[in-house]
């Protein structure tokens, strides 16, 4: 993999009167990246991508894209950068054909066929002649990664593409990613709220709260370096912590508010639930836990934890 | 930048709002002519009250013509109200609707951006203006017919029929002028606002405003009058003074156009420094 960066943050930030909405964020996606860039609702997920996208002017710090300063080479190296940020608007009165035509003259180069291609990837084609004002929310939305596609850029930017999206939706543009990944060989640089949706389609990720950076590395290191344990409810407790004891090796549990709390691999999963069953023990939930996700959760539930508190990597 | 013109263009013109305009003028304009043709020549009796037991007045004096003229005092509040619809919205509709975040993560320069919308508001403001100057003369003509035309300003002139034609295409070249202040100024204010209300009516509130410090005489607002762009909302008028003098444009050309120019200017500095928050 190459070692220059596609995209890159330095010391990113962004101020709003007193308040920081981003501080200090330095951020590397390399080429052939599905970067996950997750964070809560309001964390600075989107003005990052703002600065990034030349929306939003940095109170400190610079990006480069491609390895030049996009504040010194914007024209250069926005052309090649395709993106949503936050909801997909278009101009209402406008259809689909129509607002692409438009958005591709500012681009230059877009023929009529590449706007039907890109209308035909996002499954829009039947309906490329409807005011856009007509869309649902999600066809709105498969419009906004159309746009992004429309000059078949290098990197793509998804804000929370994701967002209003019914399960099928969700299901659709996951897959619309890995084949921009995997087939076209797309950079692509996806944020988002929800970790499961990061882990099912990135290789590296970043977590952002409060404008900080928490954490930054591979998805599958990030998730495999922290505390792994197993919550189990099952009655009755006697016969639960019998079975546990007599597990080789036994099983090290605790009791927590959610039910017993055991420090094991997932991969003893189905062999405990089988000794579980056989013992006659009524199963309620088997739920595989990270300390990642933990540390997640508590950053999207209350107050940011510290990350030693939660046991997340660093 | 043609192109980006042309994009404007189609965005505007396919959009409702633009026609609003034209179908006021378009109703409104018939609606006064026909009024006028039925007792229109009361108007011209009592400009000529004063007059006619000393003179007598032969001719059409009662035609299109005057009827044209009378029509261009809408230049003066409705025009400019008209105006502002389209040209507030040049700037903050995108903020409202949020297509910036479409527009400005393009290869293209605010600036480029900038200009192709100031471009498009004007080419608005003037086809606004030839649409009034040809549907207010034309039909006009078509149903008063045409003569002499009497202008009442400053006492009574009356210009001969082959001395007209020309003068009314001045005067809307200077319409055009002031207008473009007013779109200019509507510019100015949906630079930095994210709704296309709030620019309509800071632009009528200007205007108003600076039409009261002129009409009203008051010494304290005398050093100040000169410099407004209100002082000169009549420049069009100086098409039908006899005999016509361009060193009568001058200072209401100048102050226009600076006003056009600053405002421009003070929208530009606005629009490629903000932040994009809609």
């Amino acid at each position: 993999m190459s070692t220059s960066p596609i995209l890159e943050t330095i010391h990113l930030s962004k101020r709003y009167k007193k308040r920081w909405a981003v501080k200090d964020l330095n951020l590397s996606v390399q080429p052939g990246d599905v970067f996950g860039f997750l964070g809560p609702n309001g964390a600075g997920k989107s003005t990052t991508i703002r600065m990034i996208l030349t929306l939003v002017f940095p109170t400190e710090g610079e990006v480069r894209l491609f390895g030049g300063l996009v504040a010194q080479n914007r024209m250069r190296t926005l052309g090649r950068v395709g993106g949503i940020v936050e909801k997909p608007d278009f101009y209402l009165y406008l259809s689909a054909v129509r607002n692409l035509q438009i958005l591709g003259a500012l681009n230059g180069g877009v023929t009529e066929s590449r706007i039907e291609e890109v209308l035909e990837l996002v499954g829009l084609k039947e309906r490329a002649r409807d005011p856009v004002k007509a869309y649902s929310h999600g066809m709105r939305q498969r419009l906004g990664i159309a746009q992004a596609l429309l000059h078949d850029p290098e990197l793509v930017i998804l804000d929370e593409p994701t967002s209003g999206l019914d399960p099928q939706g969700m299901k659709e543009v996951r897959e619309l990613i890995l084949q921009l990944s995997r087939e076209q060989g797309k950079t692509v640089f996806l944020s988002s709220h929800l970790l499961h949706e990061i882990e099912l389609v990135a290789n590296r990720m970043a977590i952002i709260n409060r404008g900080e950076l928490v954490v930054q590395g591979e998805v599958e290191e990030l998730l495999s370096k922290g505390e792994v344990y197993v919550i189990l409810k099952a009655e009755p407790a006697d016969a639960v912590k019998r079975v546990l004891e007599r597990c080789t090796p036994p099983i090290p549990f605790r009791l927590s508010e959610e039910g017993f709390r055991l420090d094991m691999e997932f991969s003893r999963i189905p062999a405990l639930a089988k000794a579980l069953v056989d013992e006659g023990i009524e199963i309620h939930a088997i739920v595989p836990r990270r300390s990642l996700e933990d540390f997640f959760l508590s950053l999207t539930e209350s107050e940011t934890p510290s990350l030693s508190e939660s046991g997340a990597p660093s | 930048m043609i192109r980006l013109v042309t994009y404007e263009l189609v965005k505007t013109f396919l959009k409702k709002r633009t026609y609003l305009g034209f179908l006021i003028i378009l109703l409104i304009v018939p609606l006064i002519e026909v009024a006028m043709k039925i007792e229109g020549e009361g108007m011209v009796r009592m400009w000529t009250r004063g007059l006619q037991q000393d003179f007598f007045f032969v001719g059409n004096l009662f035609n299109g013509w005057i009827v044209a003229y009378a029509l261009m005092n809408s230049l003066w509040i409705h025009i400019p109200i008209l105006i502002s619809f389209v040209a507030g919205d040049m700037l903050a509709g995108e903020a409202t609707s949020g297509t910036y975040r479409l527009i400005l993560t393009r290869p293209v320069s605010r600036t480029g951006i900038f200009l192709s919308k100031y471009v498009a508001t004007l080419l608005y403001t003037l086809l606004f203006v030839c649409f009034l100057a040809l549907l207010s003369i034309g039909l006009g003509i078509a149903l008063l017919g045409t003569g002499q035309l009497l202008v009442p300003l400053e006492g009574l002139l009356i210009l001969p029929a082959d001395d007209i034609a020309w003068r009314f295409f001045v005067a809307y070249i200077l319409a055009f002028w002031s207008m473009t202040t007013i779109a200019s100024i509507a510019f100015f204010f949906s630079s930095f606002v994210e709704n296309a209300i709030g620019p309509i009516i800071a632009t009528m509130g200007t205007l108003i405003i600076f039409t009261i410090i002129v009409f009203i005489q008051l010494e304290f607002f005398d050093p100040i009058r000169p410099y407004l762009f209100a002082q000169y909302m009549n420049l069009w008028q100086n098409a039908f003074t006899h005999p016509f003098s361009l060193e009568s444009l001058q200072d209401g050309v100048l102050v226009q156009g600076l006003t056009s120019i600053v405002s421009v200017l003070g929208a530009w500095v606005i629009f490629v420094r903000k932040d994009i928050l809609s």
